[in-house]
């Protein structure tokens, strides 16, 4: 039943997995920015939600309803603001932008807020649960964090495939210049998919912070568990971007049922077995 | 003589270093077709470029229906009314047939072409509508991009290497067709390896060399020799 109950748990945990990697992939898809601070994004994210609750005393996930709209606002004036000029023919200004852009994020949030860890305190549904099995209990929480991880991925699947921002991103991932000439304006595409992107990161950064303490530190291990989850799933594909946190999540659950100290390293392992088997992931996307 | 469309004054480009056009000047009047010929690297795609906003331009100026265009963004020259079929086709590989065309109409300017009207001059795009636009034939892509420019109801319609990798056949196809696409008062800049075929489409044409205008005027007003000597420089 431990093992059952390691791999239940480690499924559902690959939800928020899944939510750390959709704007990665997305952000790469439009605008083939690698971004290095997409872990801090979520960290500053929880940071945002933080000082709105104490502000407004809300319930965590109540507070969604605010700092989704600013995450987004942000990540809009930041890609206007910043990013923007970055991108071109080569990919390396970008990375590097957002490597500093990481950094900063990293030593701003530690001068506000202090190294001391916080968590949000979602109260009673931090801890209902379910008994589906004897000895396996299913937490209302982390089965949340799985439906949300799931509407968000088909969501995300309808929009870029069904409808007129879908399509603008994908002709302006196609070929920028043509897409210019259909009076697209790039630079306002790249800014909806960033604030698209931190509308899930900002999801993602309250649920991380009612689940586990964060401090300003925490973002590049996200980005890396958020890296791995696109690479295992398939780079452009994002049912396989939910397989791979999927994956992730229960060879962490397995990792740690064998020893805790393996949790990280099983899921690492799991990476890399992917790497060497499939490079390019498990579901790569069928070129067109 | 009927009034000026689009006027480019003086126009220089380059690329870094090299210098693609040397203050080249033209007009096109509206529902004139304006076949521009020359060799490789004679500036012919430089100039469509520069006109459509792709290139920046170090000097001159391009006016377009009485408005100074020369620093406009291209998303937004779209806007005014040019339309460009690049050479290669370039269609967006991850959207269908259908939705190349639908991007292409979506500065909706008022006018005769839409998907129906498209989907009629092309009738072989109307079955192909939700294939991904990659799977077609050449000449069926060049008619997507033809189809795609279109969409936009430009005034001015910039047609660059039509012909490019197309078969014989295919190319007389879609030159046939030609006359019904301009019929509407469309003014059309036309870039062409084909100079037979070029001048015989046009009512007017210009020759590049080196980036300097060699020869224009009306085609019959110019012998084969004077063509020649304009487009190879002897």
């Amino acid at each position: 039943m431990e093992w059952i109950n390691a791999i239940v748990q480690g499924i559902l945990v690959g939800g928020l997995y899944a939510l750390f990697a959709a704007g990665l992939s997305l952000i790469f898809g439009v605008m083939r920015l690698v971004n290095i601070a997409h872990g801090d994004f979520i960290v500053g994210a929880a940071y945002i939600a933080f000082v709105v609750i104490h502000a407004t005393g809300l319930h965590p996930l109540a507070s969604l309803i605010l700092v989704v709209p600013m995450a987004a606002l942000t990540g809009y004036l930041l890609q206007m603001g910043i990013l923007n000029r970055t991108l071109g023919k080569d990919i390396l200004p970008p990375l590097l932008v957002s490597f500093g852009l990481s950094v900063i994020i990293q030593n701003g949030l530690l001068t506000i807020f202090t190294p001391d860890s916080r968590k949000l305190d979602a109260g009673v549904l931090e801890t209902a649960s379910i008994d589906v099995l004897p000895g396996v209990a299913i937490g209302y929480f982390p089965i949340l964090i799985f439906v949300t991880a799931v509407v968000v991925i088909a969501g995300l699947q309808y929009m870029f495939y069904n409808t007129a921002l879908g399509r603008a991103f994908r002709a302006t991932s196609d070929d920028s210049e043509m897409a210019q000439l259909m009076g697209l304006d790039n630079r306002h595409v790249y800014a909806s998919a960033m604030a698209l992107c931190l509308a899930v990161v900002a999801l993602a950064g309250v649920y991380l912070a009612i689940r586990s303490n964060f401090d300003p530190f925490m973002g590049p291990g996200r980005l890396i568990f958020g890296f791995e989850a696109v690479i295992i799933g398939g780079l452009g594909n994002l049912w396989g971007t939910l397989v791979g946190g999927v994956i992730l999540g229960v060879a962490q659950g397995l990792g740690a049922e064998i020893d805790p100290g393996w949790q990280v390293l099983a899921g690492h392992l799991a990476f890399l077995v992917v790497l060497a088997v499939r490079p390019k992931g498990l579901f790569p996307r069928i070129a067109g | 003589m009927s009034e000026a469309l689009l006027i480019v004054e003086d126009l220089q480009a380059s690329y870094g270093d090299a210098r693609a056009l040397h203050g080249v000047s033209c007009a096109v009047n509206k529902g004139e077709v304006l076949a521009l010929i020359g060799s490789n690297g004679a500036g012919k795609s430089t100039l469509l470029k520069s006109i459509c906003g792709l290139v920046n331009h170090t000097q001159g100026r391009i006016i377009f229906k009485g408005e100074d265009i020369t620093r406009l963004p291209a998303n937004e020259i779209v806007r005014r009314g040019i339309a460009l079929v690049p050479e290669g086709r370039r269609l967006f590989p991850s959207l269908s047939v259908e939705e190349n065309l639908i991007l292409g109409g979506k500065v909706a300017r008022p006018g005769q072409w839409n998907l129906k009207a498209v989907c009629g001059l092309f009738p072989i795009l109307d079955e192909k509508r939700h294939q991904p636009s990659t799977s077609l034939s050449g000449g069926q892509q060049q008619m997507v991009a033809i189809g795609r420019a279109l969409m936009s109801n430009p005034d001015l319609l910039l047609l660059d290497e039509l012909s490019l990798g197309l078969a014989p056949i295919v190319i007389k196809d879609i030159y046939d067709l030609l006359p019904r696409i301009t019929g509407g008062g469309l003014s059309a800049i036309l870039v062409e390896q084909d100079v037979t075929r070029a001048l015989a489409s046009a009512s007017r044409f210009m020759c590049l060399q080196e980036g300097h205008v060699s020869l224009e005027g009306e085609p019959k007003a110019h012998s084969r020799e004077a063509v020649t000597r304009a487009y190879f420089g002897t």
